[in-house]
């Protein structure tokens, strides 16, 4: 009983965090920031529902002892490092392709990059 | 090699279904490993896999630096996120750091981690190994890496160098 | 009980799914929606995987698996278009 508390409270913070990304979508004023919320909230919030499926798989085992809870186990945690490694790829690439595209960050107090390109020496 | 024996077992995992493995799913996995083994060798002739990265103290050392540094860090970004959100107070900018890593997979966990940490997403590396990177809010327009994201470029440098 | 909560969650996911396709009509620049397209693959894989306890049924889970790194593989493809090497 005590393992599908612990479900619900994962699925309660996972749905915390992904409002935050859609929120943080509409609330952000350009595409780096949007990036910030939409990578880092979603991918935690979707972790967590990774997390409450593995521990609901894990509570159903030990009351059942079925195998078939092993496999459900298994593949969700296979789906876990897949969205880990790829969130964070896709975020690089968007953030770099937008930058050579020349979309320059909105409001930024500082931009190194732009400085060390048009000197031209870095990047290409 | 490597290549082969990691797709076979990963096959053999993702087709275990609670009770045994049939034949024809290892006739079939050991098809597609050679498939992928040869598609690995015709894109990359020249990459070799360094020796180094089949140390178990690594894998272990790996599996810590998930569940401990990297889990925190994660942890702290999204609250410190959420609070941004939130309050709207943001200040971003992009900042440049050199951390002195050369082989690739060590830069790549390095810009994978410091996407997930607090406040900071990597837009850019350039062959001298300098990260741009972009802040959500500034303090200090030449940041130290410390700064930035505390002791990971020494745990990507242990783990992967 | 706790299935009905997953049903639930999974139902609150769908939504903030369709709410997140309001950036992807209107953002005003490629990359924005580029950003709410990823954002939506990384929800839909989310209720793959609640769908996966609701149904009881592994088989939701690999195609949770196969659906992000096919997501991925159509994120990079975006990001080189933005680039302007396609």
């Amino acid at each position: 009983m005590a393992f599908f508390i612990l479900v619900i409270a994962a699925l309660l913070v996972s749905v915390f965090f992904n409002s935050l990304g859609a929120v943080s979508l509409y609330r952000f004023p350009d595409v780096y920031t949007r990036l910030h919320g939409a990578t880092k909230c979603t991918t935690f919030g979707t972790i967590f529902i990774a997390v409450a499926v593995v521990l609901y798989a894990v509570g159903r085992l030990l009351e059942s002892g079925e195998n078939r809870f092993w496999v459900l186990i298994i593949h969700t945690l296979v789906a876990m490092m897949v969205l880990l490694v790829t969130n964070a790829t896709g975020a690089h690439a968007i953030a770099r392709a937008s930058h050579r595209s020349g979309l320059a960050p909105a409001k930024a107090v500082v931009d190194r990059l732009e400085e060390s390109c048009s000197r031209g020496g870095a990047s290409q | 090699m490597f290549i082969f024996f990691a797709s076979f077992l990963m096959y053999l995992l993702l087709v275990w279904s609670g009770s045994g493995i049939p034949m024809i799913e290892v006739v079939i996995g050991l098809l597609m490993a050679t498939v992928v083994t040869f598609a690995y060798k015709t894109w990359h002739p020249e990459k070799r896999l360094s020796k180094r990265g089949l140390d178990p103290r690594r894998w272990f050392g790996f599996v810590a630096y998930l569940f401990g540094p990297f889990a925190l860090g994660l942890a702290k970004a999204n609250i410190d996120v959420a609070k941004r959100v939130i309050t709207g107070k943001i200040r971003p900018g992009i900042v440049k750091v050199t951390p002195a890593l050369k082989s690739d997979v060590a830069r790549t966990l390095l810009a994978d981690s410091i996407t997930l940490t607090p406040g900071t997403l990597t837009v850019d590396i350039d062959d001298a190994g300098a990260f741009y990177i972009h802040w959500l809010y500034v303090e200090d327009e030449n940041p130290s890496e410390e700064q930035l994201y505390g002791n990971f470029a020494h745990w990507a440098r242990r783990l992967a160098e | 009980m706790t299935v009905h909560f997953v049903w639930f969650v999974a139902a609150v996911m769908g939504i903030l799914a369709v709410a997140v396709l309001g950036r992807l009509i209107s953002g005003p620049t490629v990359s924005d929606r580029a950003v709410a397209l990823d954002t939506f693959n990384t929800f839909v894989v989310g209720i793959m995987l609640l769908l996966a306890v609701g149904y009881d049924s592994v088989v939701m889970v690999d195609v949770a698996i196969v659906y992000a790194a096919l997501s991925f593989v159509g994120t990079m493809f975006i990001a080189r278009y933005i680039e302007g090497e396609v």
